[in-house]
């Protein structure tokens, strides 16, 4: 292929068709990117209301609505902006794909927030491993006088509440990477008292498009009430595990059929990461979108699935990812710091068909009030609410185990933890 | 009014248990916890005097009254 010495493709491309929006680029430079998705178009203010009529929603997990925010931080001054990659939940890869086969895209999203807000500093918080490729994106964005805000990168620890809006901000500011507590929005007052927005990358990467192509476009898939495509990170028991692309509404079984479909009989699936649901087999064919997944209590949080085969058991599973969350604590809130541990154990002592406490699952549930709502993060809410699950999803598993057997098939290493352990 | 725990402050001293047990109990590790299984239990009027109190008495300063 040859390539030509004059860059900047100013002619308008072709909106993407289908649902394959975010990573089909083909190479991460940015005249590949340029060539792909045409200039970065000057949209300023009006993109918000644009955003607005697209119906984004934030891919970082809590799918707040992303005019919102922009909206808010607009309206003060002084603002600042934050894409945020800090992906600690281990079951997630989806940003870090994002960033590295589709950097510009995400680079144009920063510049199109900044430029819709009026801020005149924009960050890029990011696992250390992508600071080098993310710098070399940033010399070649400044060689074509792209971007109209410098982009500074800070590094974002390998921990599971470091990518929490307010640790965000926190790093930011230089300080370590804690959830702070709430008094004001960021939006109002964020990194060094400045309205701030803390956008998850895969959103910004959105954003760019929505700026393109428009909101017409962007809702041609989805759901009405969550429209467009979001990345999906699947692994466990199928045959390609990886990051896909799907439209919400997608059934869960369909975007396991993306990786491959499943590569033996699934016992169940967690939705939305460790502090995520479980989903039994027979729910499969529920929509990955808020309103299908509500009622059976899940959500599709970072779109995270993991899918459990016949042979683990989801007691054991769920036991090792609360070992996990537990050792994830801040320990700055006593709840989390003490009751985390407790939940983690008690919940283990079930998962190894311990037969001398009596009341075991009881003992678990009757936890939860002492840890809802009761920290400057939602680190403890979302632990329970997987550990509840769990108990929900694996009811049958819970009544064996305390009667000291397990229907898990083939039986594992007896409490060897086997999905939980692949996605790392 | 509402009763706001800065949980990264709050180190279990106790002290607005005792002055507010109205509202807040203890949980197994001696943090405070509302009775309505609230995040932020209101404040009712009669009981506001008390709550000032009791968030005046912290030590750690983790207890405010927000008006939400």
């Amino acid at each position: 292929m040859t390539t030509s010495t004059t860059v900047p493709v100013r002619r308008p491309r072709p909106a993407p068709a289908g649902t394959g929006r975010l990573l089909g680029a083909g190479a991460p430079d940015l005249r590949t990117h340029l060539a792909r998705h045409g200039a970065v178009p000057a949209a300023g203010p009006r993109l918000i209301a644009e955003i607005e009529r697209s119906g984004l929603t934030g891919r970082g997990g809590a799918a707040f609505p992303a005019y919102r925010k922009l909206a808010a931080v607009a309206a003060g001054r002084r603002a600042v902006v934050i894409g945020n990659a800090a992906e600690g939940e281990p079951a997630s890869a989806k940003d870090r794909t994002l960033l590295t086969h589709a950097p510009h895209l995400v680079l144009d999203g920063l510049a199109l927030a900044a430029a819709a807000v009026g801020a005149r500093r924009a960050y890029l918080y990011l696992p250390a491993a992508l600071v080098g490729p993310l710098r070399a994106a940033l010399a070649e964005r400044r060689a074509a006088r792209v971007d109209p805000v410098p982009v500074d990168l800070v590094e974002a620890p390998d921990t599971f509440v470091a990518g929490e809006e307010s640790a965000v901000i926190a790093r930011i500011e230089g300080r370590p990477a804690l959830p702070r507590d709430k008094r004001v929005r960021p939006t109002e007052s964020g990194a060094f008292g400045a309205p701030t927005l803390v956008q998850n990358v895969e959103t910004l990467a959105h954003l760019a498009l929505i700026a393109r192509h428009g909101a017409d476009w962007f809702r041609r898939v989805g759901t009405a009430a969550q429209p467009g495509t979001f990345l999906a990170t699947v692994s466990g028991a199928v045959a390609r595990p990886g990051v896909y692309e799907a439209a919400y509404g997608t059934p869960v079984a369909g975007v396991l059929d993306l990786a491959g479909g499943a590569d033996q009989a699934l016992r169940a699936v967690l939705v939305g990461g460790y502090h995520g649901a479980w989903l039994a087999g027979g729910q499969l064919g529920a929509g990955m979108d808020r309103d299908a997944l509500r009622p059976l209590g899940a959500s599709p949080g970072a779109g995270v699935l993991v899918a459990l085969p016949w042979s683990a058991c989801g007691l054991v599973e769920t036991s090792a990812i609360l070992d996990y969350l537990a050792g994830q604590s801040a320990g700055q809130c006593g709840p989390c710091l003490h009751g985390l541990p407790r939940l983690a154990a008690e919940f283990g002592l079930l998962a190894r068909r311990d037969r001398h406490v009596e009341r075991l699952a009881q003992r678990i549930t009757a936890l939860a009030p002492f840890l809802q709502g009761r920290g400057a993060c939602h680190h403890p809410d979302g632990t329970v609410r997987l550990a509840g699950s769990a108990l929900a999803a694996f009811a049958d598993d819970v009544s064996a185990h305390l009667a000291g057997h397990c229907v898990a098939v083939g039986r594992p290493v007896a409490g060897r933890a086997v999905v939980a352990g692949w996605s790392r | 009014m509402k009763l706001h725990v800065d949980w990264t402050a709050c180190d279990g001293r106790g002290l607005c248990t005792e002055l507010l047990p109205e509202l807040l109990a203890r949980d197994p590790w001696g943090y405070p916890v509302a009775r309505d299984g609230t995040a932020e239990p209101a404040v009712a009027p009669h009981l506001r005097a008390h709550a000032r109190r009791a968030v005046a008495q912290c030590p750690l300063l983790a207890l405010r009254l927000v008006a939400r």
